[in-house]
């Protein structure tokens, strides 16, 4: 607890909790808590992207079949959304490091708003690949003949995949409402705003996954 | 009460060797490590008058001397076992090749001539032989201790390991990978012949062995064990050594269950109830071809004939 | 050693905890337990928690051990023997070894060791014991119902195409307490990062607080693997995904490189803290410092880097390549080297020391050599040749239980006699701990010893029926299992008794160096009513007092 002092004039709006000596050392332990918990996150995500590309290097002309029906344009536009809403957030974390509360609290609308977007481009992008006859159990599979064991284990992976991802999607949105709200309580300043950063963290993080995703599901098939 | 494993294989006493050095030096550490603290603890105990002096100082002296040493050895160890290792998995030119199939919860083997077994191994002493393994269904894993050898069998793989057995005689096999209900009782023999008496055994017992492996497939496809081989739920007599002994019917006579009575039981199994069972088992009449029934018919008079798997 | 005590903290944020005699007596309720933030009642929480999953484990391996008994089984159906092992592995794995002693023991102490007020992250402290507790009502719910009949190790196709047990709760008990695991490791790191007290640098950490760094870098980077094959395995049974078919293309050797990827690493979450404990006892009761500080610290970390590239060694006649399994041979050797360095440096630490034979002196005792013993075997199977002789015989089952049972269990036990008088501030009555200890000890070896020979002559794990000539070691297990009983039902009566009758504790009974001997104990809710400013060296048993005859219980 022997921290650095708080710098002069700041005023002080959230009291540390009990167990830190100085808000500052508590921002540092959330930063550090964030940064381990994505370290975890990358072990994850990691398990499943290397199983993804050892099933592929055995059945790569299955999974470029599988590929062949995935739908890129709307994969596409959703990379294109995942990264602006990081530069919004970038953009909303540089407001508050101003001082600017009330322009970061439009920004972080602008994120959740992209979010949603996605999901609903994504939930639409399920119903054409449903429809298309590429979900696993699917009797009438769309991938028939030499290919389909390959084929199936795309979209396996496909269907795991987006769907943890959406699930981390969900999270972030919530999280980011929740720092809209706390936003609009006025317990943000320019000095303290550790949880609009945590958050940004995690929000960069969950874009990163997706942008591993987007070759993995769209590019590489159509590129060989 | 036996400690002692059988020495059976051209692997099984280069296994020994490094057990034996492995036991060895456990041993020897193990006894250092216990004489050191049996020492410590009478010698310094609280209240010993004992003069301590000074504690060591230097202690990354120690430390670098017992972390080169067990470094050493460990790579000897290393070295040593997986040299053996890669002999037992890649085998010679010139090996018997044997098929090995796992089934949920059997053993069908079938050797180079076409004749087939179950649960049972017939190999010639001093030849090479090599086993080509591989499931039907789940993980399974062929073990013979006697030899020292084992290897997972993999649905959709086909592995193999080699061996050549030295010693004539009679030893365990077991499945040791964990394949559902009844995998304690996926184990069988492997008989080790001399030549001649294998070539007796391929021309005249390989033939009738054939006729008896095949019956106790269908004996497990129908659905027979799931009643006959008693088990948890016993609702049907075991089948083991039927043939040609007496069997007390419900009705108080007593018959003697030939060829014919089998086949009956089979076909008609309502017309003789044996005493003290329900008439549940269904007729396999016009189910089974007559191959079949015959195939059926050689597996249970194999049973108990000498002891089953 | 000075103690010199100031006071930094700002005084308004102390005010807001109330100041009480201790962390128990402050307020009784059960919902001021169940909603609590403070490390050492969510310790409590938590031990009561794995008693009762060790209990249930236990009592599976007792109906095992009877069953095993007889050549042709005890039990009415071989299927009830394959629920029975799959429930002691699954809940003594996940539900008792892999959360034991970080949860309770490091739970409680880090904090105090370090000379901080709590945890980082309290309330994910205690999310992450809701959530040990919903995976356990799963995992128990699955196992009592139906039961899974896999094993622990749930190796496809058997679980996801042909088991037709409770496979998929399994699956999301083991989910679910693989994130409270990670919340307690991330939690520890944080804290360990953040809230040293001034003058704690890394150098004068206690091991104990070192080990618990290391398996917390375990618990964060290895079950997230775990997760990921519980989530593969999940869709593979539901919709038969094919990732570990064959058929569609996949690999079910995948599943076993992913499945011990996380659990190699999980044998060395289960060993790290009770070297731990070992190491803050043997020097306690030595009473000298710890012999080679460093190479302890730094085999930790060398063990927890290691550990990760090991796992193919449970894979050497799975139909890996084979130069694969040399690879892991070697690394299987090197990660030996620093576990067997620390066996040394505890026994350096005996030398010319004054020892005394508290209990918890005799479960460390019994731990250095029965992990000793354990660890030794493991250089058995980390040799190729040996491996796939001994490989899925009972000479694993005795390996791993020295090393899981003889030596987690026996440092859980005696860093549990160690603390007990700073967690419940009475002292447990000495006679009985001593004599658990060694029926422990006895019972142990007497269970397991024949176990080595059993895998030696050849007999497989997981049977629940055998044939005759392994009869007599068997029944000599099972009789040896029934003192090992006797041995861990004692403290299961003791202990609680000594809650109400034991006579009360000072602050410091064993007269030992550590920060949470410096507090009262039981230790106020805060810990320490002023931040403790360390200038002292870990294990600090002063040199001139070594001349004259030391005394002690004073």
């Amino acid at each position: 607890m022997a921290d650095s002092p708080p710098p002069t004039g700041s005023v002080l709006t959230v009291p540390p909790e009990f167990q830190y000596g100085s808000i500052f050392r508590q921002g540092e332990a959330a930063i550090t808590g964030m940064w381990l918990f994505l370290a975890q996150e990358c072990l994850f995500f990691g398990g499943l992207f290397l199983s993804w590309i050892y099933c592929r290097y055995w059945n790569i002309a299955g999974f470029d079949a599988g590929s062949a029906d995935a739908q890129v344009w709307i994969g596409s536009i959703n990379t294109g959304i995942l990264v602006t809403s990081s530069f919004v957030y970038a953009m909303a974390l540089a407001c508050i490091q101003g001082g600017r509360v009330r322009f970061m609290t439009i920004l972080l609308g602008v994120v959740a708003a992209l979010g949603i977007a996605f999901l609903c481009l994504k939930g639409y992008e399920w119903h054409l690949d449903f429809a298309d006859h590429t979900w696993v159990l699917d009797p009438d599979f769309k991938v028939k003949g030499a290919l389909e064991g390959g084929a199936k284990l795309f979209w396996s992976f496909y269907w795991i995949s987006t769907v943890l991802h959406a699930a981390h999607m969900t999270v972030g949105i919530g999280l980011v409402a929740y720092v809209i709200m706390c936003a609009r309580q006025g317990r943000f300043s320019a000095t303290y705003h550790t949880p609009v950063e945590v958050v940004g963290i995690y929000w960069s993080f969950v874009d990163v996954v997706w942008l591993i995703l987007w070759p993995l599901i769209y590019l590489i098939g159509r590129a060989s | 009460m036996n400690f002692q494993l059988a020495v059976a294989s051209n692997f099984a006493p280069a296994v020994d060797h490094i057990l034996i050095c492995l036991l060895v030096i456990s041993g020897g550490m193990l006894l250092l490590v216990f004489w050191l603290m049996w020492s410590f603890m009478i010698r310094y105990r609280v209240g010993s008058p004992v003069d301590r002096g000074a504690i060591a100082q230097r202690t990354w002296r120690f430390e670098i001397a017992w972390t080169a040493a067990t470094f050493v050895v460990f790579i000897g160890l290393f070295y040593w076992g997986a040299g053996v290792y890669l002999d037992e998995y890649q085998p010679p030119p010139g090996t018997m090749k044997i098929s090995v199939v796992g089934k949920r919860w059997m053993w069908k083997i079938e050797q180079p001539g076409g004749q087939r077994e179950i649960n049972t191994l017939h190999i010639p002493v001093g030849q090479k032989i090599q086993l080509v393994l591989t499931s039907e269904d789940v993980i399974h894993d062929f073990a013979i201790p006697a030899f020292r050898v084992r290897h997972d069998v993999l649905p959709g793989r086909y592995e193999t390991f080699w061996f050549t057995a030295d010693v004539p005689g009679t030893y365990d096999f077991f499945c040791t990978q964990l394949c559902g209900a009844e995998h304690s009782h996926m184990r069988g023999q492997v008989v080790v012949m001399k030549p001649a008496d294998y070539q007796r055994w391929l021309e005249q017992d390989g033939a009738s062995q054939t006729l008896v492996a095949a019956g106790q497939s269908l004996f497990i496809q129908l659905g027979c064990s799931g009643c006959h081989n008693g088990g948890g739920t016993v609702r049907a007599p075991s089948l083991d050594g039927v043939y040609g002994g007496p069997v007390p019917l419900s009705d108080g006579t007593t018959v003697i269950a030939d060829e014919a009575y089998l086949r009956d039981s089979i076909l008609f199994p309502k017309k003789q109830i044996v005493a003290s069972y329900q008439p549940v088992m269904p007729s396999f009449n016009g189910v089974i071809s007559d191959a079949d029934l015959e195939k059926l018919v050689a597996y249970i008079k194999s049973l108990g004939a000498e002891s089953p798997p | 050693m000075s103690t010199t005590a100031s006071s930094t903290a700002s005084s308004t944020a102390i005010e807001r905890r109330q100041i009480s005699s201790s962390y128990l007596g402050e307020d009784f309720r059960l919902l001021s337990w169940l909603t609590t933030t403070d490390h050492k009642r969510i310790a409590v929480l938590y031990l009561v928690s794995i008693t009762l999953f060790f209990f249930v484990g236990g009592t599976a391996a007792a109906f095992m051990r009877w069953n095993l008994i007889s050549p042709d089984g005890m039990l009415r159906s071989d299927e009830t023997y394959n629920r029975l092992f799959t429930m002691h592995g699954v809940i003594m794995v996940w539900f008792f070894l892999v959360p034991s002693i970080p949860v309770t023991l490091g739970n409680f102490c880090i904090p105090l060791m370090i000379g901080a007020r709590d945890l980082a992250f309290p309330r994910i402290n205690l999310l992450s014991w809701y959530l040990f507790v919903t995976a356990g009502m799963v995992v128990l719910y699955a196992l009592f119902v139906g039961g899974v009949d896999v094993g622990w190790t749930f190796y496809p196709p058997l679980s996801t195409n042909y088991s037709n047990g409770y496979v998929l709760l399994a699956a999301i008990a083991i989910f679910v307490a693989g994130f409270s695991s990670i919340a307690t490791g991330l939690n520890f790191i944080v804290t360990i990062h953040t809230l040293r007290a001034p003058g704690m640098t890394w150098t004068r950490l206690p091991v104990f607080v070192w080990s618990h760094y290391a398996t917390s870098l375990l618990y964060v980077l290895a079950t997230p693997v775990l997760a990921m094959t519980m989530v593969l395995l999940f869709f593979e049974r539901l919709f038969r995904t094919g990732v570990f078919d064959a058929r569609n293309g996949g690999d079910l050797l995948l599943f076993q490189h992913m499945f011990w990827f996380y659990s190699h690493p999980a044998v060395y979450i289960m060993i790290l803290p009770g070297m731990g404990v070992v190491s803050e006892i043997i020097p306690c009761f030595s009473h000298k410092k710890l012999f080679g500080y460093d190479f302890v610290v730094w085999c930790s970390m060398a063990i927890a880097v290691i550990a990760f590239f090991v796992w193919g060694h449970h894979m050497f006649v799975s139909g890996q390549s084979l130069y694969a399994s040399v690879v892991f041979s070697l690394m299987s050797y090197a990660v030996a080297v620093p576990s067997a360095i620390k066996v040394f440096n505890w026994i350096g630490t005996m030398h010319k020391g004054f020892i005394r034979f508290d209990a918890p002196m005799l479960y460390a005792i019994g731990f250095i050599g029965l992990f000793t013993s354990g660890g030794l075997t493991g250089l058995w199977l980390a040799c190729l040749a040996a491996d796939v002789h001994l490989s899925q015989t009972y000479f694993v089952v005795a390996h791993f239980h020295y090393v899981m049972v003889g030596g987690m269990v026996s440092a859980f036990f005696g860093g549990l006699h160690f603390w007990w008088p700073k967690i419940t501030g009475r002292l447990y009555p000495e006679m009985w701990g001593r004599a658990a200890a060694l029926i422990i000890f006895i019972g142990f070896n007497m269970t397991f010893a024949p176990q080595y020979i059993l895998g030696y002559t050849g007999m497989p794990r997981r049977y629940a029926s055998y044939p005759p000539q392994y009869q007599v070691l068997n029944v000599m297990s099972s009789a040896g299992a029934s003192v090992l009983a006797l041995g861990y039902l004692l403290p299961l009566f003791y202990l609680p008794w000594s809650l109400f009758r034991g006579p009360r504790s000072v602050a410091n009974p064993w007269d030992a160096t550590g920060l949470e001997w410096q507090t009262s104990s039981p230790p106020p809710t805060v810990n320490f009513y002023a931040t403790p400013i360390v200038t002292w060296d870990p294990y600090d048993y002063k040199e001139p007092e070594r001349q004259e005859q030391l005394d002690y219980h004073g």
